[in-house]
Order: C-alpha cells, then sequence, then structure tokens
C-alpha cells in the first residue's frame, strides 16, 4: 500500500524517531551498569534476559495503552482502565479458588471467561455513558474508576486472594515457543486488532469522528456504534491485562492492582504521537511508548536509583521527551525566531473544542502548518 | 452580485435585525449552579429525614471545616479549567507542601519562614508548568501529569514516612475554633477557604485579568486576535494553582498535623469532580466560581451521608461515591439538556 | 480624500511558507480617508498579505511603513495599538462573552482596578446605536446571529482603530440591509480620515464602496488602479488571468421546460413537513433533473427546510415521500439510504475532517454508508478519486495530502465530490459557492447544470439570487422560517420579482 507506507516514512520521520531513540539511549544507558544487559540465553527452551523481562514487564501496560489509543482516537478518555483491570483479576481468582480442583483446566478457563466477559460489559458501560448519554469521558470513565475500585475490593472482600493453580499461572508466567506467553497474547491482540482496524474502515471512521464529530453524523457515520465499540475495547484490553498481572503474581489485590496505571497509558499514548483530541492515532506508537515506559522503570533500577527517586526520575524523561517532541521547542533550540515561523496562535485546530476530554488536550504541535487552509489566500 | 434583500424591507421595518437566540437565553448560563444548588439541597433534605442528627446546621459547617483545603485547591483548578485546560499535580503539590513544611518544622525553622517558603514552593511548580505549556506548547495535561509525578518524586525522595508536625503555630491553627450563633463554630482554614474564594469571584468577575481567562477559553484564537495577552494569563492561571495547591497543602496540614507522601491521593481528580459539578465546562469559557463552591459542598455532603450510614465498608464507600456522582451528572445532563 | 502621502506603505514584501511561496515582491499603500480593495482569487495572498500587516506573521523580506515610520509590528495587539485594527472573515470573537465584553474585553473601563460594568455596558449600547443596532448587550454573543456578531466585530475594530481598518470579507454573512449600514459607517470613517483595507469576493460591493483596489495573483502584484479604470470584466480577467465567459455562457443555455421535468413520479416529495423553532410546515416536491433553487434572506430558513430534507435533523410536522414511498428521515444514514446527499454550507465544521488526507475525506460517506466492516477496495478508491479529483479540478491533485493543506474553494470541491461519489438520486448543496473564487463558482454552477442535465434533482441554496436565478428551473422563497412561494423559473422572473416576493408585495 504505497500510501501507508508514505504515512509510515513521515510518521517515522516525525513522531517515532524520538521515542525510539529515548528507548534505545534506555536500554544502552543499562549497558554500562549490567554488561550482559543485551545477553539472552536459551534455558528449559525459554529466552531468558533482560530485554525479555522488559517485555514480559511491559504486557499489561502495552495492552492498556492499546485499548487507550482506539478511545482517545475518538476523541475521549478512559480513566477506569485500572480498575477494571483489578476486578477482572479479583474475579478469576475468585472463582479460581473457589474450585474444588485449582488446577483444573475448563476451571480456569471458566475465570477467565468470566472475568473478560465482565470487562466487556464495564467497557460497554463506559460507551453507552459516553455515546448514548453523553456524558463527558473524562467524568463518566471516572465514575466508574472510584466505582469500579470499590466493586474490585468488595469482590475480594478487602484481602488479597491467593491461587495455586497452574493453568492459570501460564497467562502471566508462562513460556510458550520460547517466548513469555504474555508476551505472546499481547502480540495477538496487537496485531489482530492492527489488521481490523487497518484492513477493514474502522481506522479511517474512527479518525473521522474524533476528528470532527459533526461532520462524520452529515457523512452518515455511525459514530454512537463506534465509540462504543472502543470503550469495550478499552475494556476488554484492560480485562486482559488484569488477568496477565494477576496471573503473574497467583494472587489478586483489589487494592493495588492496576494503580495509576492509566497514567502511564495516556503518557504511552501520547508518547507514541497520538493526539489527545482525537483523529489520527498509532498503535505502534502506543506500543512503543508503553514499553519506553517500562523500559525506564527497570532502567532505574538497574543503573541504581533508589526507588523513590523513580516518580522523579519518570517525570524528568517525559519531560525531556515531549520537549523533544515540540516543534516549538525545537525551533527555539534551532535558534529560528518564531517571527520567522507560521502562525503564533496555539496549536488547537480552528472549530475543534474536544467534547470528550476537554480539559486541557489541545493537538500535540506536530509539524508546524499553518492551522487553517485560508492561509493559503 | 446582489445579495438578496429588498433595500425597502430595510426602511419598512424597524432598524433591527431578527435577534434570534440561538443557544442560550441569559438565564440558562445560571442552569448549571442551579441544578447543583437543587442537588445539594435534596440531598440535604434526604439526609435530613433519614438520619437523626443531621439536620443540625453544625453538620453544613463541618463539611466545609473538613474540605477547606479541597475548596481552596479546587479554585485554581477552576481558572485552569476555565482556560480550557486543566492541572493534575495539584494532589502531589498538596503532599509535597505539606512534606517539605513536616520536614522543615522538624528541623526547627520557624513558622514565619517555614508558611511563605512553602507557599512558593508551590506557585514556582505552577509557574513551571504554566511556563512549558504556553512557550513550548505542549498539552496541560501531560505537563501537568509531570508535575505530579515530579512532586510526588520529590516526596518520595525527601521522607517515606509520615512526620508530625508539633510546630506550635501550627497547632493553634489546627485546633483554634472560631465560635459563633449557638454554639457553631468553624476553623481557620475555613475563614481562609472563604477569603480565596470571595478573592477568586472578585478577580474572575470584575478584573481584565479575569475576563480574559474566560476569553482564552471561549476561543483561543480569537482572544489572540483580539490582542489579548493569551500567554501571560495562561501562564497565570497555573501560577494561581499551584499557589491554591500550595495553599491547600498548608490547610491540610492543619488539619493532618503531618507531612506525608501519601498525602491528597486522587485529590485532584476530587478538585476536577467538584468544579466540574459546579458547571463549569471542561472545555472552558464556561462557568462560576460559585459553582465550584457548591461543588465541594456536594462532594463533602456525600461524605457525610456515608459516615452517618455507619455500616459502610470502606470499599462500599467508594462504590456509593460512584453512584451517587453518577446520579449527579446524570441529572445536570438532563436539566441542561432542556436548554435545547 | 486623498492625501499626498500613503499612511501605509508596503514594499517589496515576500513570505515563504514550507513548499509555498505565498507573497513575491508584493507592493501596496494606501492613504487615509480611502477604501482601498484588495482583490484576487482564494490562494493569491490577500489573507496572508493583512496577516503579514498585523503581526501574526513575520515577513522574510521587504518592509513596512505606517505613517512614514517603518514597523514591525510583533502581534495583533502591537498593530491595534499603533491602529491597525483587523475584522476578519470569521468573527473572531469569544462566542461565550457577552456582546458588551466582546467590544470592550482588553481595555475595558475600570475604576481601581476593577471592571465597571454599567459603564461598559452603556458604552457599548452607544456604539452598536450608531451602528443601527439595538440589542442586548448583556446577552452572550453566542445568543445572536451571525450577522450580528460580525457587526459586533466590526463596532470592536471601528472603536479602536485610528489610522487603518482591515475589513477581511466583512459582508460574508450579512444580507443587503446590514451591508448598507456597514457602508454607511465606512463612509464616515473616510470622512473622518481613517483609510480602509477592503477584502470582499463581492464584486458589486467593491465596486460601490472601494476608490481604489490592488489586485494579486498567485502572490505577485498585477496592479492598482483608481476604481473608476477597471470594469468589472476587466477586474475579473486580471484575477484570474483569462477571459472569463463561461457564466455568460451558462446564462444563454436553454432550461427544459419545467413542465416535462415535472410530468413523472418526483424524486422527493415532501408535505408539511416543520420543526418548530427551525421552519414552518412546508410543501415541496422535487423531481429527477430538476433544479429547485432556494432564495431567501440570511435567516430565512432554508438550511434549516434543507436538513429536514436529508434528515439531517429530525421533522417534528408533517411527511415525506421518496419515489412515492413515504419515508421516515430519522437521521443521516436514513437520507443517504434513500438516496440523498447533503453538502453543508459550513465546510469546516460540518463537512471537512482536517486530520484526514483527501481521499479519506472523498469516500468517506460512501465508506460510511457501507459500515466499517466492508472497505471499499483500494484500487476503486484509487479510480473514484482520480476521477472525481479530474471532474472537479481539484488541486492540488494529490489524494494523499492533509485536507487541510487545499484553499477553501478546492475543500469545497472535495466535499461536493464526497457527496457526488454516492451517487445520489437528490443532491441538496447550500451555498457551495460561499467564499470561492470566481473561476471555481463557475465550475461548481456548471457541475450543477450537467447533473441534473444527466438526471439528478439538485436542490440549490445561495444567497445570491443571480446564482439561484442562472440554475434552477423552480424558486421556493422563504422568508422568516416560512417558505412563502414558489415560482417557475421563466420570462418575467428575475431579481427583482424575487426580492418583491420576499418583500411580501404581490406578483407584478
Amino acid at each position: 500500500m504505497s500510501d501507508t507506507h508514505r504515512r509510515l516514512t513521515g510518521l517515522v520521520r516525525q513522531r517515532l524517531f524520538w521515542p525510539v531513540l529515548i528507548l534505545v539511549v534506555l536500554l544502552v544507558s543499562n549497558l554500562f551498569f549490567t554488561p550482559s544487559f543485551f545477553s539472552i540465553t536459551v534455558r528449559d527452551g525459554h529466552l531468558y534476559g533482560s530485554l525479555i523481562d522488559i517485555l514480559r514487564a511491559s504486557t499489561p501496560l502495552v495492552l492498556v495503552a492499546v485499548g487507550m489509543t482506539v478511545v482517545i482516537a475518538t476523541g475521549g478518555i478512559d480513566l477506569s482502565v485500572g480498575s477494571v483491570m483489578a476486578i477482572s483479576g479479583a474475579l478469576a481468582c475468585l472463582h479460581i479458588s473457589g474450585l474444588a480442583d485449582q488446577n483444573s483446566v475448563t476451571g480456569v478457563l471458566f475465570a477467565v471467561v468470566l472475568a473478560l466477559g465482565l470487562s466487556v460489559l464495564l467497557g460497554l458501560w463506559n460507551g453507552a455513558l459516553v455515546a448514548a448519554i453523553g456524558i463527558q469521558p473524562i467524568i463518566a470513565t471516572l465514575i466508574l474508576m472510584v466505582a469500579g475500585r470499590g466493586l474490585a475490593q468488595l469482590i475480594t472482600d478487602g484481602q488479597i486472594i491467593n491461587v495455586n493453580s497452574a493453568p492459570y499461572k501460564v497467562i502471566g508466567a508462562g513460556y510458550a515457543l520460547t517466548l513469555p506467553v504474555s508476551v505472546l497474547i499481547v502480540v495477538a491482540v496487537v496485531t489482530a486488532a492492527a489488521l481490523l482496524i487497518r484492513r477493514s474502515a474502522l481506522g479511517m471512521l474512527v479518525e473521522s469522528v474524533g476528528g470532527n464529530p459533526t461532520a462524520s453524523r452529515l457523512a452518515g457515520i455511525r459514530a454512537r456504534q463506534l465509540v462504543i465499540l472502543a470503550y469495550v475495547f478499552a475494556g476488554l484490553c484492560a480485562g486482559i491485562a488484569g488477568l496477565i498481572f494477576s496471573s503473574n503474581v497467583s494472587s489478586a489485590d483489589g487494592n493495588n492492582a492496576g494503580n495509576l496505571i492509566e497514567l502511564d497509558a495516556i503518557l504511552a499514548v501520547v508518547i507514541g504521537g497520538t493526539a489527545l483530541t482525537g483523529g489520527r492515532f498509532s498503535l505502534a506508537g502506543s506500543v512503543l511508548g508503553a514499553v519506553i515506559i517500562k523500559a525506564l522503570d527497570i532502567t532505574i533500577y538497574t543503573i541504581g536509583i533508589p526507588s523513590q527517586a523513580n516518580l522523579l526520575f519518570k517525570a524528568v524523561v517525559v519531560i525531556v521527551l515531549c520537549l523533544a517532541q515540540s516543534s516549538a521547542f525545537r525551533a527555539r533550540l534551532a535558534g529560528i525566531t518564531r517571527r520567522g515561523g507560521p502562525a503564533r496562535p496555539p496549536a488547537t485546530p480552528p472549530g475543534k473544542r474536544p467534547d470528550g476530554t476537554g480539559g486541557g488536550l489541545p493537538q500535540q504541535a506536530g509539524p508546524a502548518a499553518p492551522a487553517e487552509a485560508e492561509v493559503r489566500a | 452580485m446582489i445579495d438578496v434583500s429588498d433595500p425597502r424591507q430595510a426602511t419598512a421595518t424597524a432598524p433591527t435585525p431578527t435577534v434570534r437566540p440561538r443557544r442560550y437565553l441569559p438565564q440558562q448560563r445560571h442552569l448549571p449552579v442551579l441544578a447543583t444548588l437543587t442537588l445539594l439541597a435534596t440531598m440535604y433534605g434526604l439526609g435530613a429525614l433519614n438520619y437523626t442528627g443531621f439536620a443540625q446546621p453544625q453538620i453544613l459547617l463541618n463539611v466545609f471545616v473538613d474540605n477547606a483545603f479541597l475548596l481552596v485547591v479546587a479554585v485554581g483548578m477552576t481558572f485552569v479549567i476555565l482556560t480550557g485546560g486543566i492541572d493534575l499535580s495539584v494532589g502531589a503539590v498538596v503532599a509535597l507542601t505539606t512534606v517539605c513544611a513536616a520536614v522543615l518544622l522538624r528541623e526547627g525553622w520557624p513558622a514565619g519562614v517555614v508558611l511563605p517558603l512553602v507557599l512558593l514552593i508551590g506557585t514556582t511548580l505552577g509557574l513551571l508548568m504554566g511556563l512549558i505549556i504556553h512557550f513550548f506548547d505542549i498539552q496541560p495535561f501531560i505537563v501537568t501529569l509531570a508535575g505530579m509525578f515530579f512532586a510526588r518524586g520529590l516526596c518520595h525522595l525527601i521522607t517515606s514516612d509520615s512526620i508530625p508536625i508539633t510546630d506550635a503555630f501550627w497547632t493553634a491553627a489546627a485546633q483554634h475554633r472560631i465560635r459563633f450563633g449557638d454554639g457553631y463554630f468553624i476553623s481557620i482554614s475555613v475563614v481562609i477557604a472563604l477569603v480565596v474564594v470571595l478573592i477568586a469571584a472578585f478577580v474572575l468577575a470584575y478584573t481584565p485579568f479575569g475576563r480574559n481567562v474566560y476569553a482564552i477559553g471561549g476561543n483561543p484564537q480569537s482572544a489572540l486576535l483580539m490582542g489579548l495577552p493569551a500567554g501571560r494569563t495562561r501562564i497565570a492561571v497555573y501560577t494561581i494553582s499551584g499557589f491554591c495547591a500550595a495553599l491547600g497543602g498548608v490547610l491540610l496540614s492543619f488539619y493532618m498535623l503531618s507531612g506525608y507522601s501519601l498525602h491528597a491521593q486522587g485529590m485532584e481528580l476530587d478538585a476536577i469532580a467538584a468544579v466540574v459539578i459546579g458547571g463549569t465546562l471542561l472545555t472552558g469559557g464556561s462557568g462560576y466560581l460559585l459553582g465550584t463552591v457548591l461543588g465541594v459542598g456536594v462532594l463533602g455532603l456525600i461524605q457525610t451521608i456515608i459516615a452517618f450510614q455507619a455500616d459502610l465498608s470502606s470499599w462500599w464507600t467508594k462504590i456509593v461515591i460512584g453512584v451517587l456522582l453518577f446520579a449527579f451528572i446524570i441529572l445536570q445532563r438532563l436539566v441542561t439538556r432542556r436548554r435545547g | 480624500m486623498t492625501d499626498a502621502a500613503p499612511i501605509l506603505e508596503m514594499t517589496g514584501i515576500g513570505k515563504t511558507f514550507p513548499g509555498v511561496v505565498a507573497l513575491d515582491d508584493v507592493d501596496f499603500r494606501m492613504f487615509p480617508g480611502e477604501v482601498h480593495a484588495l482583490m484576487g482569487e482564494n490562494g493569491a495572498g490577500k489573507s496572508t498579505l493583512i496577516k503579514v500587516l498585523t503581526g501574526v506573521y513575520g515577513i522574510d523580506r521587504g518592509e513596512i511603513r505606517l505613517a512614514g515610520r517603518q514597523v514591525r509590528f510583533a502581534g495583533p495587539l502591537q498593530a491595534q495599538q499603533a491602529g491597525v485594527s483587523t475584522v476578519y472573515q470569521e468573527v473572531n470573537l469569544c462566542p461565550n462573552l457577552s456582546v458588551a465584553e466582546n467590544i470592550f474585553i482588553g481595555r475595558e473601563p475600570r475604576r481601581f482596578g476593577a471592571i465597571r460594568w454599567a459603564t461598559m455596558r452603556r458604552r457599548s449600547a452607544e456604539l452598536l446605536h450608531r451602528l443601527h443596532l439595538d440589542i442586548d448587550v448583556t446577552a452572550p454573543l453566542s445568543s445572536h446571529s451571525l450577522a450580528v456578531q460580525q457587526m459586533v466585530a466590526i463596532a470592536r475594530a471601528v472603536d479602536i482603530s485610528a489610522k487603518v481598518l482591515i475589513l477581511d470579507e466583512p459582508t460574508s454573512s450579512l444580507d443587503a440591509s446590514e451591508v448598507e449600514q456597514l457602508f454607511a459607517v465606512i463612509r464616515q470613517l473616510k470622512e473622518s480620515g481613517v483609510a480602509i483595507l477592503f477584502v470582499s469576493h463581492f464584486l458589486d460591493q467593491v465596486y460601490e464602496i472601494a476608490d481604489r483596489m490592488t489586485v494579486l495573483r498567485n502572490g505577485r502584484l498585477i496592479g492598482e488602479w483608481p476604481v473608476a479604470q477597471l470594469s468589472q470584466l476587466e477586474l475579473v480577467a486580471k484575477m484570474i488571468g483569462k477571459d472569463l465567459s463561461v457564466l455568460e455562457q451558462l446564462d444563454g443555455e436553454s432550461k427544459p421546460d419545467l413542465a416535462t421535468l415535472e410530468g413523472g413520479q418526483p424524486v422527493l416529495e415532501a408535505t408539511g413537513l416543520g420543526r418548530s423553532g427551525a421552519i414552518a410546515p412546508f410543501d415541496l416536491t422535487i423531481h429527477a433533473g430538476e433544479v429547485v433553487g432556494f432564495a431567501g434572506l440570511l435567516g430565512s430558513g432554508r438550511t434549516e427546510a434543507a436538513r429536514l430534507l436529508f434528515g439531517a435533523d429530525r421533522a417534528e410536522r408533517g411527511r415525506v415521500s421518496i419515489a412515492g414511498k413515504p419515508t421516515a428521515l430519522r437521521g443521516p444514514r436514513a437520507g443517504m439510504a434513500n438516496g440523498i446527499a447533503f453538502c453543508s454550507e459550513n465546510r469546516r465544521a460540518e463537512g471537512v475532517v482536517e486530520d484526514l488526507t483527501v481521499r479519506e475525506n472523498l469516500v468517506l460517506a460512501m465508506q460510511a454508508a457501507r459500515g466499517w466492516a466492508r472497505p471499499i477496495p483500494r484500487r476503486r478508491q484509487d479510480e473514484l478519486v482520480a476521477k472525481y479529483i479530474a471532474a472537479l479540478q481539484i488541486r492540488p491533485a494529490d489524494p494523499e495530502l492533509p485536507i487541510r493543506n487545499l484553499s477553501g474553494g478546492n475543500q469545497q470541491k472535495v466535499l461536493l465530490a464526497r457527496w457526488l461519489i454516492t451517487e445520489p438520486k437528490l443532491l441538496i448543496v447550500d451555498e457551495p459557492t460561499r467564499g470561492i473564487d470566481v473561476g471555481a463558482k463557475a465550475e461548481i454552477q456548471r457541475l450543477v447544470v450537467e447533473l441534473a442535465g444527466g438526471g439528478m434533482a439538485v436542490l440549490f441554496i445561495s444567497a445570491e439570487l443571480e446564482e439561484v436565478l442562472r440554475l434552477s428551473h423552480k424558486i421556493a422563497v422563504l422568508r422568516d422560517r416560512q417558505m412563502i412561494d414558489q415560482l417557475a423559473n421563466g420570462a418575467g422572473v428575475d431579481v427583482d420579482r424575487i426580492m418583491r416576493t420576499i418583500a411580501g408585495e404581490a406578483a407584478a
């Protein structure tokens, strides 16, 4: 597809370049402290190594970020993904812990289906609030974020539910074909999503809905359907992420599972180049963004920065990354005066007031193009 | 090419073009705040009916005693949201303020120095974020998110435990009660919060800066083309939010008499919820400070009701809060939809 | 009226954007107390010149002198303070603020730092009264019609500006009486020595009000003439660089007899269709191959009626039959499913999806009708896209360009193509030629005639009566949210007749 290739090249040149660079820098800097960082060994037919660890650790975040990307593309946002993760893990573990034989595959499968079913339902709930009733996404999903956390704690009755189930453990900690199962799951989900989105007209229609909801409606797009679908997808991704997470530790913690992951996910989406106002989106970018965030966490650990400084370090890196991506910053750095450049007004395209996320989410400063077509006159 | 019209019609009729209200009538602007007020009253009424002792005026006063810090933070958040922005860092700045205050006081610094210093810290953080948002054109969501990580990170770095505050001034401020009427009382924090609200309301309604805030929220491009100091205004609102967060942190430190990096977790969402419940649009340009006050009242009343319904476990609390929030948003939606 | 020394002199102005030379060695000057019209097609550089003058953009080459002193404004605020104010084509005000505030924000009357609201209200009422506008100045700006909003913008600029007032397409949303009001104010300003820069596509208005004109084409200066020296035809020729007789050609073409057209079953028949607050119940039939025009003042309900016919808004009263079958038009999808297409007048808010490419914007409606699960095969997309780009002469012809890079006229063509691709039986076009250069206008009008000739029913809405008359077989006249008459086009039906119908006088 020539235009996909062209788009890809253009994208790489602009948006993904910096994230990839940062990722490489992060990984390479690990090398100084752990010379064997890049080494990958094969033991018992499984791949081991720090790089593999990073991939494994990033699987929940990658999933949540991918789901978040589609929601953001519609001009919305989903703050409830952390709570959905917790609920999903809690429900699965609750069911498994109640089984006579915790190792029964059918039992585990049923638990998984149950958990994912509820996650989808919760996504539907969010979608209905936003699309059918018309509540602002940030508020609509805030409701589930708060109530959902309570629901997760209710399911676990405030305790941590421990399970001892080999089949369940496979999801988060198992290996297949030398790779961690969780990584395989993520690859499968992301590939399926990417194929579905780009092979069908989903991608274009979602981008249209996020880019200009009124025009999309007049062009006959069933925006309501697409928006609900987006939130359902985000819920499903959060559900799978929850299962991976809880399976990895063979327990469910209603309190802490998925805590603050929505923020990391939004960060990943932004790093990946998708604008928070909606419209054009990039799944690959979000995956990359999520991996970067996890790589950051691990790098901080390996180079010996105390864990208390984790957040601080993260903040600095985020700022640096955003500055690097900001064309305004690059322009100043290169010494080009703003006077010689294009229009000064903020990067929000005219007439585009996002109804979804609102709250300070104008389009990210991309290539400095004049905001209105009339400028050409 | 003649445009469509008959010149004679212009002189025949009065020289006023037909004014057809497109979206709002003047009173419609006040609808969201009125809706909030109604809900507040309804909640209070239901509480009074269901629980004994609920109808005591002190209960209502306690709502503000217990939430004075949230009110101050929400005032700052109102400014930011009115410009169409958002500030996710406020909770972290509140915590940072309590931690800095506690640590400095423990080292023996006098309260008279510590107080302005911690206020300065929060304000500076807000200013920095505002500068980055404006000059580098990065979304407020991301910058303030990074600010949140930064402030929280600093907290963790400084101390991982809760540090009690024993300074005389602080304890006095925490425990002093202003009494009036028939045995009713409020704390100093409430007075401070009230003063902040009044000043902010005045600024928003009667100063050019305040009107610029609304203008930028209404249409940033137009504001710029009209020659308004959009950049300065935007930077200023984040600075104000930083100051309010710092002041809120001081008030919280009065309330808790401790500094802890885990204080105010999620307070930014509370503040946003209060602002939104109060009828301010997240897209900016529309809203009243009174609405925010009522919004904080609603949140506080929810907590009070839960406290009265004593048999709720802490996770049921969260569910109930979620449900009440939902009910309120739906109500607000129904009311404002009637604008048609 | 013309002083010896120009108040404004721009010499050798050059401005380049990435990949585009917007202005190339342009000179421009204005004298105090004169109205100077800046003419040119879309893309000629008019808007850029203005934005360069007011400091929204910086200039790459050349110099600007205001009252003899060289200036380089850092932005609109500085320009305003120096006496150069602008009123743009889009109402650049804040819709959430009151009328009074919009006029005075940035320079509010104050006492001890606090705004004096009563004074502000009083002064704005006075200002507007001078413009013959008596409205509620405390109401939010958005509660007033677009025309009123424009007047408020002009009131603000007029109150601020001392030396130069720039009016960029100020009349595009005004009806003739409002235009006359505006011109009266402009003449007042002329007397007091203000230099006025007037940019407009309405040639008649330019000839009525301007003293001098400068023509730009493709970013270059073609020339400066006193208005009296250049005829309209000559002006148009200079603007587009060739002779324009296409419009006259169209005028000469004969139209099929209305009776023949209305022989068979109508494509659409509306009975008593109405929606409270939007349009009173009306009847309308449209047949294949027929062009029905809507004529009426601004705010008369033309768009509202059209939206009901498409299903963009739901009707509260009345029935619609499509090809004889009663149909409920519950939404745009219903309209599309029945072969109706609706090209909105507000292309920025309701048409163009800026994030997407030209190709994606083109196939959007067609894809929406198929649903997300059935993507249009890429080869078919390429075929269709190439076909319509050629047919409508969309420039630049690259389908992978983001649509925001195209000029307004070309964006409009893309939107038209979006609907034509769906091969509708009834095409509704609302103000398709507004804000578009003369050449593109002619193309679109010719297209409408061709489509009708090929059997498509067309509902054509335009504020320009000549256009409506030129193209329509039948003209529906609207006033004050009511359809008051329907006229068969032919001998005896001219602009005058329609205007009298609107005014409520019986036919001559």
